[in-house]
């Protein structure tokens, strides 16, 4: 995927793949943080693409199941395991 | 101990294929959907609740016609892609020989609700054990927005340009509550994919109607109000708020039936494709088919026609009957036309040693023509050197064509001088085969003893035979 970085960075994050994106902002809306946006640019489809701005994401997944490519959104967050 | 952490990922199921090899183009990564289609989260809530109940590899995934026609580029589950609006009596097949499986028939609102309408309620009623995902966007996305029996009133649509009418088109069709006044169904859901709170709940049911699969539990429907921005003429933020306001109020969400806790698990008898199994259920003897016979009879096309009452009809199928007790390929089609009142009831039969094509045909190669109107309708269609077998009790005229063999047989006559008018269909059996003996005349009696109860009648029918037979013999 395109920025592995921001999953190494900071938990939980959203990771969107720009090129799986249709523009619909059906993610945007579905954020209660308001933590997506979409980009000025446009990517190989021809749409804007959703972007995370890097802080602010709770891990919600509510992104996730908003989108409607399968592909396009993952959420990483930490889970607590026993030992 | 310390609990430590992992990171976790929410992202593509393993029940959606990585790469969608089937679609055509350089972009194997997105749907064909348009941006907002409620198809996409459907999916992706379906193929959640497979994966997680490690149910991908068990499962048959019905595609309907409609936007959702390649379902199958992207459920890595077993796939079949149904004619429209048959996903359900395909999946009747499928759950039927494979008991195992987890079938879901998806399907849209135009394919379940308009042109699928009784595939939906009889495999609903009878209970078979699937699950189908009822994707309601009110509107045909697929064809470019006609009106769907789902439509709301009011709603424009290309089919309804100033908007539906109750009048013109009716009410909205409420496909769950339908579904649910049935007696067998175990659960019936209506959720709808608009705001995380509704995805929520959809995914719920939809992960409840699954465990309900596994569980053999019965027949699951779960409609889903789902957006179709393009039909709409919307943008997918606007199409779910009108979800919201003019959907929902209407389709009222929620539990519509679930009667699920009070059901038994239930496997509907697995048909065989045995085939030592169906040749006995058959009476059959395996092996014992025209072919190791080596009885060539070459294809017989024969019409039988008459008045009502005369029992060509009921010859044909006892023609057809007994070439198949013989194991010969054979056909029976009645024609019920405006010329069965007062005029000729006909039916055609093929016996053939060789797979029959078409049971219907243009040219017979026999024709028994049990009075007048038949011969006059059906003389000239006879191919050049077949056999006509006129009734000459009743029909008054000669036969024209000369290129035929003729046998004239007083058919009622012979069966009246047996005191059974009615039998002069057998009498008509006897002289076709005494004229040309595609199998043995004990067939026909084997047929008439599954036909005929009372002992009399039966044995005035197989004198009857034998009487046309004597004449075709003397002939
Ligand atoms: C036998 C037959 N009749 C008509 C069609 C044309 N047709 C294709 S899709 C469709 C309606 C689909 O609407 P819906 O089931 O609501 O699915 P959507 O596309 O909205 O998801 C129709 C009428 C067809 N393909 N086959
Ligand atoms: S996981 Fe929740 S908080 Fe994070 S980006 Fe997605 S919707 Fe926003
Ligand atoms: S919901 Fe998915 S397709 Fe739509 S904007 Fe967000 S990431 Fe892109
Ligand atoms: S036409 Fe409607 S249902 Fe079809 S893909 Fe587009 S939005 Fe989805």
């Amino acid at each position: 995927m395109e920025n592995p970085a921001n999953v190494k960075k900071k938990l939980p994050t959203v990771e969107i793949d720009l090129n799986q994106c249709k523009g619909c902002a059906l993610c945007i809306e579905s954020c209660m943080p308001k933590v997506l946006s979409l980009s000025p640019a446009y990517n190989q489809l021809g749409y804007q693409y959703a972007v995370y701005g890097g802080n602010g994401c709770t891990g919600c997944e509510a992104c996730y199941y908003a989108c409607p490519e399968p592909g396009a959104i993952a959420v990483y967050k930490e889970k607590k395991v026993k030992a | 101990m310390e609990p430590s952490t992992i990171t976790v990922k929410k992202g593509k199921p393993e029940a959606i294929y990585d790469t969608f090899e089937r679609k055509a183009g350089k972009d194997k990564l997105t749907t064909h959907y348009c941006p907002g289609c409620g198809h996409g989260r459907v999916h992706k809530l379906v193929a959640e609740a497979l994966s997680d109940f490690g149910l991908t590899d068990k499962t048959i995934f019905i595609s309907p016609v409609g936007c959702s026609v390649f379902a199958y580029y992207y459920m890595n589950t077993g796939n079949v892609q149904a004619p429209h609006g048959r996903a359900p009596a395909v999946g009747t097949g499928l759950c039927r020989v494979r008991p195992d499986s987890v079938v879901i028939s998806y399907q849209g609102d135009g394919d379940l609700a308009a042109i699928g309408t009784a595939e939906i309620i009889h495999a609903a009623n009878r209970g078979e054990n699937m699950m189908v995902i009822f994707v309601n966007n009110a509107i045909y996305g697929m064809t470019g927005g006609q009106m769907a029996p789902t439509t709301m009133v009011g709603q424009k649509t290309q089919t309804t340009p100033r908007g539906r009418t109750v009048m013109n088109e009716g009410h909205p069709i409420r496909m769950a509550e339908l579904i649910s006044g049935l007696e067998a169904p175990v659960y019936v859901e209506r959720c709808a994919v608009t705001d995380t709170k509704n995805i929520m709940k959809t995914r719920k049911a939809i992960r409840k109607a699954v465990q309900l699969q596994a569980e053999k539990k019965g027949f699951s429907f779960i409609e889903i109000l789902s957006a179709c921005p393009t039909g709409w003429k919307m943008t997918p933020k606007d199409s779910i708020k009108w979800i919201q306001d003019n959907l929902e109020p209407y389709f009222k969400l929620g539990t519509i039936k679930d009667v699920s806790a009070e059901r038994e698990p239930m496997i509907k008898p697995v048909p065989t494709n045995d085939a030592e199994a169906i040749y006995s259920a058959l009476g059959l003897q395996k092996g014992k088919t025209k072919a190791s016979t080596d009885r060539a009879i070459g294809e017989k096309r024969i019409k039988i026609a008459g008045f009502g009452g005369q029992g060509a009809l009921t010859a044909g199928v006892m023609l057809a009957n007994a070439g198949m007790n013989d194991g010969l390929h054979v056909s029976w089609i009645p024609s019920y036309g405006p010329e069965m009142r007062g005029g000729t009831a006909n039916c055609s039969v093929v016996i053939s040693d060789r797979r029959i094509g078409s049971p219907v045909f243009e040219s017979p190669n026999v024709l028994i023509a049990m009075n007048g109107p038949s011969l006059d309708a059906f003389e000239a269609d006879v191919t050049a050197g077949g056999t006509i077998i006129v009734n000459s009790s009743i029909v008054e005229r000669k036969v024209k064509r000369s290129d035929v063999k003729v046998i004239c047989a007083p058919l009622t006559d012979l069966a009246a001088d047996l005191g059974i008018k009615a039998a002069a269909n057998s009498v008509a059996i006897g002289v076709y085969l005494g004229h040309e003996k595609v199998f043995e005349r004990e067939r026909i009696y084997d047929v008439l003893k599954t036909s005929l109860k009372k002992k009399e009648a039966l044995a005035l029918n197989i004198q009857a035979v034998d009487a046309g037979y004597a004449f075709a013999q003397g002939k």
